[in-house]
């Protein structure tokens, strides 16, 4: 498992006992976890695990219907909208707008967050997608890999301390993925929490500290769930 | 990705605006209208589709009380009106619609922003429509029913119903964007709140047409005016709450 150099003592994220239902179908019974500042987790599980469900609702897309959620110090549920700059989302839509160029796109998320004088930010977070000489063409003409790449780029336009990815290496070449691993290193570097989920066993013991095994809508232990792989 | 433009990315110190009251507000407000309107122009499937659909009802009511109809200014009010609200319910729906079928509106509500700050981008923007769809469709009414809406009461009363309506429809079309049955589930809830706004409409634009005096007809104004003023109020509180937790 990579090792986490940026970690320290308290946890940004917290999970208490989360519990979550569609109808009738438990997704989520009794989650319970914790991402420090500096550390990468990952989640893993089968589909339909809950791990979507648990990301939306760490975002505040979704409210949980028991349990907690803490960003920091301040609990998620009646927050506010200001707690939402604190957290970025690889969602499995990418979230942008493809009649509009990347260049737009950024601009129009830069807006939404506030960004002060955004245009460095925004030219530097294209060309770390690599996407800088594609900024004016439509989104719509992008392959698979290059919109998973902008979907990147929107979610660490604002720099958030908790990063979610959400399968982020969905699409992406192996050169792409070599950089997300890059990404995901520099992020714990930086002292960002990250919670990124995958089906990638491997990945997700070279991205992370630690890894959260979803089964059942609860948590099991992710080392004895890799040993019985 | 490039792995040595990565290096400097988080280094750098992301600065917003935090706070910042009513003029961060409209800056996102204006955000969201500029972002629709710039999509608008590239896909060109909400103002176009009413617009089209406007033109060819007034030409399908010019031939149809062509033959039957004396006068045709005692026909001309109720069509403005009713293709104003049917063609508009076209562009309404999509305003939400488009956000839900493209999974983008996540997009929106995971930024840090007021709910009422994108319905107001939203109503910013069909306001436009609506009003591109009206400058279309009076110098048409003019040729095939020769009958002149250019006078500035009318204009006002258009002006007024189109703001009330564009207020309402842009709520209800929220409402139920995330429903399943959308398309018809918003007629059927805004055109009987649209009464009021209809019937005022077209009361002020025939008495206009009739020659009656603007002072016997301030009173339809008044409740254009004053249904506007509601719903701008009563929108600005419901929406946060009926987007809370989606």
């Amino acid at each position: 498992m990579a090792s986490g150099n940026g970690s320290t003592g308290e946890p940004i994220v917290r999970v208490e006992k989360v519990a979550q239902r569609y109808g009738r179908k438990v997704v989520l019974r009794s989650v319970s976890l914790e991402v420090k500042a500096g550390e990468v987790a990952a989640l893993l599980g089968a589909n339909g695990a809950g791990k979507t469900t648990l990301l939306r609702i760490l975002s505040g897309l979704d409210a949980p219907e028991r349990g907690q959620v803490w960003l920091g110090n301040v609990p998620l549920t009646n927050a506010g909208h200001e707690i939402r700059r604190y957290v970025g989302l690889v969602s499995h839509r990418p979230l942008v707008y493809e009649s509009l160029n990347g260049l737009e796109n950024l601009h129009f998320f830069a807006q939404m967050y506030d960004l002060v004088e955004p245009e460095a930010r925004i030219e530097a977070v294209l060309t770390a997608m690599d996407l800088w000489h594609r900024r004016y063409d439509p989104v719509r003409t992008y392959s698979r890999g290059m919109i998973q790449r902008l979907a990147i780029g929107r979610a660490i336009l604002h720099d958030p301390p908790v990063l979610l990815l959400d399968e982020p290496d969905t699409g992406l070449d192996q050169e792409s993925v070599a950089v997300l691993t890059d990404l995901i290193a520099q992020l714990r570097e930086g002292g960002r929490a990250v919670l990124v989920t995958t089906h990638n066993w491997d990945r997700a013991e070279r991205w992370a500290d630690k890894i959260f095994y979803l089964a059942d809508g609860s948590i099991e232990d992710g080392a004895e769930a890799l040993r019985q792989r | 990705m490039s792995s040595d433009s990565l290096s400097g990315l988080l280094g750098r110190p992301v600065q917003m605006r935090t706070g910042g009251g009513a003029k961060a507000f409209l800056r996102k407000v204006w955000a969201v209208a500029a972002k629709d309107i710039r999509a608008e122009l590239r896909a060109k499937e909400v103002a176009s589709t009413m617009i089209v659909f406007g033109l060819l009802a007034v030409i399908i009511f010019g031939l149809a009380f062509d033959l039957r109809v004396p006068k045709s200014a005692m026909v001309v009010p109720g069509i403005l009106w009713v293709i104003v609200l049917f063609a508009g319910i076209l562009g309404l729906h999509r305003s939400f619609g488009a956000e839900i079928d493209r999974e983008t509106l996540p997009g929106l509500l995971l930024a840090p922003v007021e709910p009422s700050a994108i319905y107001f981008g939203k109503l910013a923007s069909n306001l436009l429509y609506l009003f591109l769809l009206e400058f279309c469709m009076l110098p048409l009414l003019l040729v095939m029913f020769d009958t002149n809406l250019y006078h500035p009461v009318i204009l006002l009363g258009l002006f007024l119903g189109t703001l009330g309506y564009a207020e309402v429809g842009t709520f209800f079309a929220a409402l139920t964007a995330n429903t399943r049955a959308r398309e018809s589930m918003l007629p059927v809830l805004l055109l009987p709140v649209m009464v009021p706004v209809f019937m005022a409409g077209v009361s002020l634009t025939a008495g206009i047409l009739d020659g009656r005096p603007v002072s016997g007809l301030t009173s339809w104004l008044v409740i254009l005016a004053v249904f506007d003023v509601i719903f701008f109020v009563a929108a600005y509180w419901i929406v946060d709450l009926i987007w809370d937790g989606i």
